[in-house]
Formats: C-alpha cells, sequence, structure tokens
C-alpha cells in the first residue's frame, strides 16, 4: 500500500529560540524542565509516522498533549520547528508559500472541531469556499457543492446560513466543504467532539460509510479513546507531545505499551473493538457421513463440548458431546447417525461482526460458526468471547478444559 | 523655592516655530498645496451636485433612504427636518455643509480603512499607529488650526483637512478591531482551503468586520459633523459659518438657526448610517448586500414580517 502522508522527526516549540529548547530536547531534557528553564512550550516531539493511502489513521490525546498543533503542521497552519511532513513527495515544512498554497487546494482538505462555517455565507457557498479560491466558476462550483452536500443529506439547506442549522448538520456541511474540492487527504481536528453523544455516533457511522465509497486518507485527531477505536485503521496515542504508542485498535487495547495507556484502555468497550475473527478458532469439524465415535473422539480430543458437522462443503449443522453421547448409550454402540442428534439451528455470525453482538448468540452455549462466503470459516467458543472481554486470553483454555471434563 | 525653570527654560515654542515657518513652510508648501487637489476636486464635484440638484428631489432622495433602511419614522422626520432648514432659508448652506462632510467621510475612509486593515495585520504597525490616534483625538483641534493655515491657507479645504484629522480616528480603529475580531477558526479554515491574503481579506475578514467597521464609519461621520463650526474659524463656509457668524455678531438668532440645521442634518445621517451598520442583526451582512440595501426597492423587515404573517 502507498503512504501518502509521511512525517519524520517533527518537532514543535513554541517560544523565542525554539533552535536551544530543540537541542535540549535531544540532550534529553524533559518538557517541564524546558518550560521551567526557558518559558518554551514544547508542543509535539519526535513525532513519526506513515499514513497509508485510503487509511484512516487516528491521533489521539487528551487536551494539551500537542494533537491539534501536529494536525495543524500536517497542512502547514503552524511550521514545524524541526522535522519534515511529506505529503506524496513535496516537504510541507520546506516548500515555498506558492507550493504548499496549491497543496492545500489541491490535496488537503481540513475539518474543525467548531466547524469554522463562514456565517456570512450560505451553506452552498460555504460548501464551494474551496473552489472559488481555486478559480472555478459560479455555477459549476455550486453544482459540485451540491454534489457535496448531497453526499451528508443537506442539499436541500443548501441556501440556508449555518446560524439556522444545528451542530450536527453545521458539522455535515464542514465535512462537504472537506470534500467538494475533492482532496485526497482530510484532516480532521476533534470534528464530533462538540457535539451531543448520539449525533457523535451517528456522524462516525456516517464518516465510516463515506470512507468505503470515497477511499480518502483521513488524519483524524480524538480525545476520545473510544472513538479512535471505532474509526482508526491505526491509532497513535499521545502524551506530552510525544507518541507512546502506534498501532491497531486491537493491539493498543491487547497490549498497552504503558501504564499510561493502560489507564485508558481500562475503559473502553472490548466489546466494539475485536470482532469475530479475533476470538474464532481454526474449525474443527467432522463429515455427517463419519459416525457417532468419530465425533466424540474429536470433541474428547481437542477438548471441545460441541462440533461442526459439514455435508461436503456445506454446514449441516452441529453436535453436542451431550446429546451424542446420551445418544450412543441409549442405542448401543454403532447405531447412531449424526443426522439424528444434528441441530441445524445453530448460531452464525460474519467474521467482522463486533463482539458484542455475538453475547446473544454466545448465551445458547453452542460455539458461534464464524462464515465468510457461505463457508466456515472458524468457531468462536462462547466462553472465547467472555474471556475477551475481560481481557485474559489465558482463561480461555482453562475454562474450555473444565466444562469439556464436566461433560464428559 | 527652587524649579527646574529656573535652571533651564527649553524654547519650546520657539522650536516649533522654526520647524513649522523656516522649514516646512518653505521647503514642503507645494506639497501641501498638492495634497489639496484631490479634496478640492472631490469638494467641488459634491458642492455642485448637491446645490445643483433642486431642494425637493433632494429631500425626497433621503426621505426614500431613511424609509428603505431605517423605518417609515425616520422617512417622516427626515421630510419635516429638510423641508424646516429650507424656511428658515439654510437650504443653500446646508448643502455646503453636506458636501464637506461627505468629502471629509469619504477621504477618512480611503485613508482609514488600510490603515486599519494593515494595523490589525501587523501589531508593530498598530504599536506605532495607536499613539498617533491618541494624539489626534486628544489635541485640542485649535491646536492644529494655526499649521493647517500655514500649510494649507485658509477656506473651504483646509477646513476639510482639519476636519479629516480630526475624524480619522475611530474609523481605523474599528476597522482594526473589527478584523482582528474575527474569530480565529474561521482564518484558520480559509488559510488551511489555500485562500492567498487577498482571498482571505475579501472572502473572511472584510465580510466578518463590516459591522464594527460600518460604526467606526458612522462615528467619524459624526466627528466631521461636529468639527464644521471650527473648520469655519479658517474658512470653510456652510452651516459652520451660520453660527460662526452669529457668534461675531452676537446674533443668538443665527446662531442657534445654524446650531439646528447641523443638528438635524446630523440625526438623519447618524440614522441611517447606524442601521446601514446592523441592519438584519441576525447575521453578519456582506458587503454587497449592504451596498445593495441602499438601493434596494423593499424594506427587509417588511418582508420579514409578510413570511412570517398568515
Amino acid at each position: 500500500m502507498k503512504v501518502k502522508l509521511r512525517a519524520r522527526d517533527v518537532y514543535k516549540v513554541f517560544g523565542e529560540t525554539p533552535q536551544d529548547a530543540l537541542e535540549r530536547l535531544k540532550r534529553g531534557e524533559s518538557k517541564e524542565q524546558i518550560l521551567e528553564e526557558t518559558g518554551q512550550v514544547v508542543g509535539v516531539q519526535e513525532a513519526s509516522f506513515d499514513v497509508e493511502e485510503a487509511h484512516i489513521f487516528v491521533v489521539m490525546g487528551l487536551s494539551g498533549s500537542g494533537k491539534s498543533t501536529l494536525v495543524r503542521m500536517l497542512n502547514g497552519l503552524i511550521k514545524p520547528t524541526a522535522g519534515e511532513i511529506l505529503v506524496d513527495e513535496d516537504d510541507i515544512a520546506t516548500c515555498s508559500p506558492e507550493q504548499l498554497r496549491n497543496i492545500r487546494r489541491e490535496k488537503i482538505a481540513m475539518v474543525f472541531q467548531h466547524f469554522a462555517l463562514f456565517p456570512h455565507k450560505t451553506i452552498a457557498e460555504n460548501v464551494a469556499y474551496g473552489l472559488k479560491i481555486k478559480g472555478m466558476g459560479a455555477a459549476e462550483r455550486r453544482k459540485k457543492a451540491l454534489v457535496a452536500l448531497d453526499q451528508v443529506g443537506l442539499a436541500a439547506w443548501a441556501d440556508n446560513y449555518p446560524g439556522e442549522l444545528s451542530g450536527g448538520m453545521q458539522q455535515r456541511v464542514g465535512l462537504a466543504r472537506g470534500l467538494a474540492t475533492d482532496p485526497q487527504i482530510l484532516l480532521m481536528d476533534e470534528p464530533f467532539s462538540a457535539l451531543d453523544p448520539l449525533i457523535r455516533r451517528e456522524m462516525q457511522e456516517e464518516l465510516l460509510g463515506l470512507q468505503k465509497k470515497l477511499h480518502k486518507t483521513i488524519v483524524f485527531i480524538t480525545h476520545d479513546l473510544n472513538e479512535a477505536l471505532i474509526l482508526g485503521d491505526r491509532i497513535a496515542i499521545m502524551k506530552d507531545g510525544r507518541f507512546v504508542q502506534v498501532g491497531t485498535a486491537q493491539e493498543i487495547v491487547a497490549n498497552p505499551a504503558d501504564d499510561y495507556v493502560s489507564a485508558f484502555v481500562a475503559d473502553i468497550d472490548r466489546g466494539r473493538v475485536f470482532t469475530a475473527g479475533h476470538v474464532a478458532n481454526e474449525p474443527e469439524t467432522v463429515q455427517l457421513s463419519a459416525g457417532a465415535d468419530e465425533a466424540l473422539r474429536i470433541m474428547e480430543e481437542m477438548n471441545r463440548n460441541a462440533l461442526y458437522v459439514l455435508d461436503g462443503e456445506k454446514i449441516a449443522g452441529v453436535v453436542t458431546y451431550q446429546d451424542l453421547s446420551t445418544a450412543a448409550r441409549d442405542n448401543g454402540d454403532s447405531g447412531t447417525a449424526l443426522a439424528d442428534v444434528l441441530i441445524a439451528d445453530y448460531p452464525t455470525a460474519a467474521r467482522q461482526v463486533q463482539l458484542y453482538e455475538l453475547y446473544g448468540l454466545a448465551s445458547s452455549g453452542l460455539p458461534i460458526a464464524v462464515i465468510d462466503d457461505k463457508r466456515l470459516v472458524g468457531v468462536v467458543e462462547p466462553e472465547a468471547v467472555f474471556a475477551q472481554l475481560s481481557g485474559e486470553e489465558q482463561l480461555i483454555e482453562t475454562a474450555g478444559g473444565t466444562e469439556t471434563r464436566a461433560a464428559s | 523655592m527652587l524649579s527646574p525653570s529656573d535652571l533651564l527654560l527649553i524654547p519650546f515654542d520657539d522650536w516649533v516655530n522654526t520647524l513649522v515657518r523656516d522649514f516646512l513652510v518653505p521647503n514642503f508648501r507645494p506639497f501641501f498645496r498638492a495634497l489639496q487637489v484631490p479634496v478640492t476636486a472631490v469638494l467641488n464635484g459634491f458642492d455642485t451636485f448637491f446645490q445643483f440638484v433642486p431642494m425637493l428631489v433632494t429631500t425626497a432622495a433621503f426621505t426614500l433612504i431613511a424609509w428603505y433602511t431605517v423605518s417609515r419614522g425616520l422617512a417622516l422626520f427626515t421630510v419635516l427636518a429638510l423641508v424646516f432648514i429650507d424656511m428658515i432659508g439654510l437650504w443653500p448652506q446646508t448643502m455646503t455643509t453636506l458636501s464637506m462632510i461627505v468629502t471629509s467621510v469619504l477621504f477618512c475612509t480611503i485613508l482609514g480603512i488600510p490603515i486599519g486593515i494593515l494595523a490589525a495585520g501587523s501589531n508593530r504597525l498598530w504599536a506605532v499607529t495607536r499613539p498617533i490616534l491618541d494624539i489626534m483625538q486628544t489635541i485640542p483641534s485649535f491646536v492644529y488650526l494655526v499649521p493647517i493655515v500655514m500649510l494649507f491657507g485658509v477656506g473651504m479645504v483646509p477646513g476639510i483637512i482639519a476636519t479629516i484629522i480630526f475624524a480619522l480616528p475611530p474609523i481605523i480603529r474599528l476597522t482594526n478591531l473589527g478584523i482582528r475580531n474575527v474569530r480565529g477558526d474561521l482564518i484558520e479554515a480559509a488559510e488551511a482551503f489555500g485562500s492567498t491574503r487577498w482571498q482571505m481579506l475579501w472572502e473572511v475578514q472584510f465580510p466578518l468586520a463590516i459591522r464594527t467597521i460600518m460604526a467606526g464609519l458612522n462615528q467619524t461621520l459624526m466627528l466631521s459633523l461636529s468639527m464644521v463650526v471650527i473648520a469655519a474659524l479658517i474658512g470653510a463656509g456652510g452651516l459652520g459659518l451660520t453660527v460662526y457668524t452669529g457668534l461675531g455678531r452676537l446674533d443668538v438668532g443665527g446662531a442657534t438657526a445654524g446650531g439646528v440645521g447641523i443638528v438635524l442634518l446630523a440625526i438623519i445621517l447618524d440614522r441611517i448610517t447606524q442601521a446601514l451598520g446592523e441592519q438584519n442583526g441576525v447575521r453578519p451582512v456582506s458587503l454587497r448586500q449592504t451596498l445593495a440595501s441602499l438601493f434596494r426597492l423593499r424594506r427587509p423587515i417588511a418582508d420579514e414580517a409578510k413570511k412570517t404573517g398568515p
């Protein structure tokens, strides 16, 4: 995958003599020490990251962590003290003002926390602003603005003024304004933080929906780890101007780099981070034509209390150890066919389904079939769902083991 | 008691005399004379125009403007006030005063808005501009009448130049304030989309500052009006001269008539310019809308009422 945006050792120091502070930083002095001794504020230090094309890179940090400074350096609103920021081949930190202006016009758009809509312009004029700046004619830019507004479902409001819209609608306009110039990169500075929780959730889903169609490279800033986990293909956690961990949602939740990250992770809803695919085991199956003995033997070997039965490639159903052993005892050793005890009404889920959606299915006690294109690709043991939620994966084995023994 | 003046008496007045009489006047008089040319041209243009247009036409025009921009009440007031001025025999003087004021406000705008915009963009320039504006506003106008007479001579135009010095500060201050008060995130947004400085100014800063700038314009206009009598001291005509003559002859009637004329004119111009700045209170108006509203033949307020009506 192509890297669209690359930052290398980016530093930002606010103050009179930033080079001095930079040297102190490189000698290993802390942010607080520099502030006390020189009065200079370290905004961002040693930030390096790559954002791949069509990915969402989320930078998560609390206020004062330097995340807003970082995103403003990506389109040159703030000039870095040191380091390079490459958009394709151009270095934002050193390019000429004209070049920077062209990059802003053609490649990078921004969405702001407090929407930053121009109150004296109509919604359509706001959305068309980037196009007008580029010198596009009035008729054409209105047409494009309406297309962008249509994407966020606000075409009917084109001729109203921002003051007449609710917060959520205003941010949709902000998003449409960002999309109208068809940029490759979208910078989003806490775009949903000023919205009500319900609207925020709605907007997150809308953004993900749009991203599926538009494939923009997005840098998304937030102070909400849950939001970061929902949206981010990759997530960077920032503290005191520094990245403390960069990784996927699952990497961060499963292996927090330090106590700071663990403290955040402790509060998050793991059910929304992990998917069925993450907790699924390799499917162990038996053919429908095989006998009860064969099925019982596999289950005993695998320490499982249920087993999926295939009819060729197709899933026929699931048998439990208990049903099968009872039937075998009643019918005598040879007479039991798997078809007699087959449960055809088995729980299924797609690989990308989130764990919290599996709670109901898991409560049936049967393992959940993970289906991809009608084929069985994995099996989720009910215990595994809850073990992942509690954050202790090693529980899975012991729990599974005990129960199997109890059943036999 | 010993005081510092016993030790050293600074001949400050002599210094100023030398500076103005022996340096500025002989060396720069042609320069100051040249400065008068555009002011003279504009003033003559306005004066000829207002004196030429019949009283009834001017009254009708002002009434319509008052009606469309403010209210029917002000329109009625305008008719009565202008008719009264004409009936007390001061119409020509009023028109002269009006052209003087329009000229000085025009030059204040041409100078003040760009200076204000530049000052808003640079803290250093503002640090220099600010004390100068303070001096311009606090120094008694009589003080600079003398050098003005020495450099520019006497007459209407020197009077207007004195008026410009007196009336310029508010429009610079409020332009600076208006531009500086534009929300930072709007500036960032405009910049993030690749605006040039000019596009930023024209598309975002100026339209959002226009209300504050109009308030500055209103103050400049009011200050110009308050200078008309003082300007008459150095040869300017109009209502100011009427008052000044009345003062000289202890003609209380004449002075009062001139004063009433100034007040009536002030009320009309004040209300109209205030309304231009405050139109559609909900959101700031763009420059285009402000100008358009001058010529629009519907009242925006009446329009709103129709929409919300049955």
